[in-house]
């Protein structure tokens, strides 16, 4: 009973679901002033998310009904499970459990692969080449997400427990891991699909890749995830690099990741797949050699 | 607040440029300037029709239109407000001797509003706006 308190209430799906839902006004709020506009007024998420659940759902004739309708699920569930483990960490210390960590980075790759999967489900060719693309995304930031927390793993003293990490202090204070917590910064930019990765989505390109058959509760459901994940990915990297969660330190991660969307141009899918594994990858392995080393 | 009521306050905006001359398309744009800003109403526009809650026509149907905006309507999720957006998809305009032309927007699909002009000055779409939520919200 009390398990699913902390899954559907708190920290689990319905608060994060609301602090996502802040996250977002933030975001389209702060893009709007960097644009000399006004924005969108503060429950626009919620409007939007409400309106999606009115419309009538559209499944395409020649998608796979099942795979179609199971996708958005299995990406808001798993989202909110991740969502879920972070939170216990912070708010419930004691319920938290040696490799939370690696359950945690396990379950933020289900909502890709759910996009994968519902996007090659729904028969449209923009949503194929967009499911494509997701998943070379996925194989170019995951290899930088890991190395990162590997440094990460090493400065801690060899602990994959998020508590504990957060009670060992800022790994980010030491020359490797502001290099690994730079790499973390780009990562966080690919892995919310943001610009300028955010190919695989790219609406003026291939009009929304992956979501562009999804309509009504379905879309409302990958939003949703969306929304989560925007909250879930900050909070990880904050108590894994800076030492703990905080209201402050979730706000400037939040303002660098709206500040590079709004200033960056999308980059091409080869430009995404040579900077990580060839520029970064590189990168990386310094930074672990210099952990190694105790620097 | 009724089922449409909240329509009004998220107006997804999918774009169907029906063999317009591009004037329409620019002053749609405009719209979504620091200027005007339609996004304070929470509107915005989606690259795909399954998405959109409204859907603006611009430019006169011709025959190889015409089947494609048959086809597009019948893929929308209702409930779809429908705008008929200059003077081409209103009433045909200066098009309507043409040997290309079909029939004004409103004679194949339903349409909820007409925002009139060549091209519509971005009041008159704010206008235009105006009008599909207040017949959403029931009060015309």
């Amino acid at each position: 009973m009390t398990t699913l308190f902390y899954y559907l209430i708190f920290p689990g799906l319905l608060f994060v679901l609301l602090v996502g839902m802040l996250a977002s006004w933030i975001e389209r709020k702060v893009t709007a002033r960097v644009q000399w506009r006004v924005g969108p007024p503060l429950l626009q998420p919620l409007y939007d998310i409400m309106k999606l659940f009115t419309k009538e759902n559209v499944v395409p004739q020649h998608a796979h009904l099942l795979a179609f309708t199971a996708a958005p699920l299995i990406a808001f569930v798993s989202a909110g499970l991740a969502a879920t483990i972070v939170g216990m960490s912070i708010f419930f210390p004691e319920a938290s459990f040696q490799g939370d960590l690696i359950v945690v980075a396990y379950l933020l790759v289900i909502p890709p692969l759910a996009l994968i999967l519902g996007g090659a489900a729904s028969a449209n060719p923009l949503a194929s080449l967009g499911a494509s693309r997701e998943m070379k995304m996925v194989l170019s930031y995951e290899l930088i997400f890991w190395t990162a927390i590997l440094v990460a793993w090493i400065k801690t003293g060899g602990t994959v427990n998020l508590t504990a990490m957060a009670g060992k202090g800022a790994v980010a204070g030491s020359v490797s891991g502001a290099i690994a917590f730079i790499l973390m910064l780009i990562t966080i930019q690919a892995k919310l699909g943001r610009v300028p990765f955010d190919v695989a989505e790219a609406e003026t390109e291939i009009s929304g890749g992956p979501y562009i058959e999804y309509s009504g509760p379905l879309l409302g459901f990958f939003r949703m995830s969306q929304y989560i994940l925007l909250v879930t990915v900050p909070v990880l990297v904050s108590i894994v690099f800076l030492g703990g969660a905080g209201i402050g330190r979730y706000v400037i991660l939040l303002v660098i990741i709206i500040l590079a969307e709004n200033t960056n141009p999308r980059l091409k899918i080869t430009q995404c797949l040579r900077l990580f594994w060839f520029i970064l990858f590189p990168v990386g392995l310094i930074a672990i050699i210099l952990a190694i080393l105790g620097y | 607040m009724n089922k449409l009521g909240i329509l009004t306050k998220s107006i997804w905006v999918f774009h169907f440029a029906s063999a317009a001359c591009n004037n329409c398309d620019i002053e749609i744009l405009d719209v979504l300037t620091p200027r005007f800003d339609a996004e304070r109403f929470g509107i915005k526009l989606v690259a795909s029709i399954k998405h959109a809650d409204a859907m603006l026509v611009s430019g006169i149907i011709t025959r190889k239109t015409a089947p494609m905006l048959k086809e597009i309507y019948s893929m929308a999720p209702k409930p779809l407000a429908v705008i008929a957006f200059g003077s081409c998809a209103s009433s045909q305009g200066m098009f309507k001797d043409s040997c290309m032309r079909t029939v004004p927007v409103d004679e194949m699909i339903p349409v909820d509003a007409y925002i009139p002009g060549c091209p519509p000055r971005p009041e008159a779409i704010i206008d235009g706006i105006v009008k599909v939520m207040k017949k959403l919200n029931g009060e015309l």
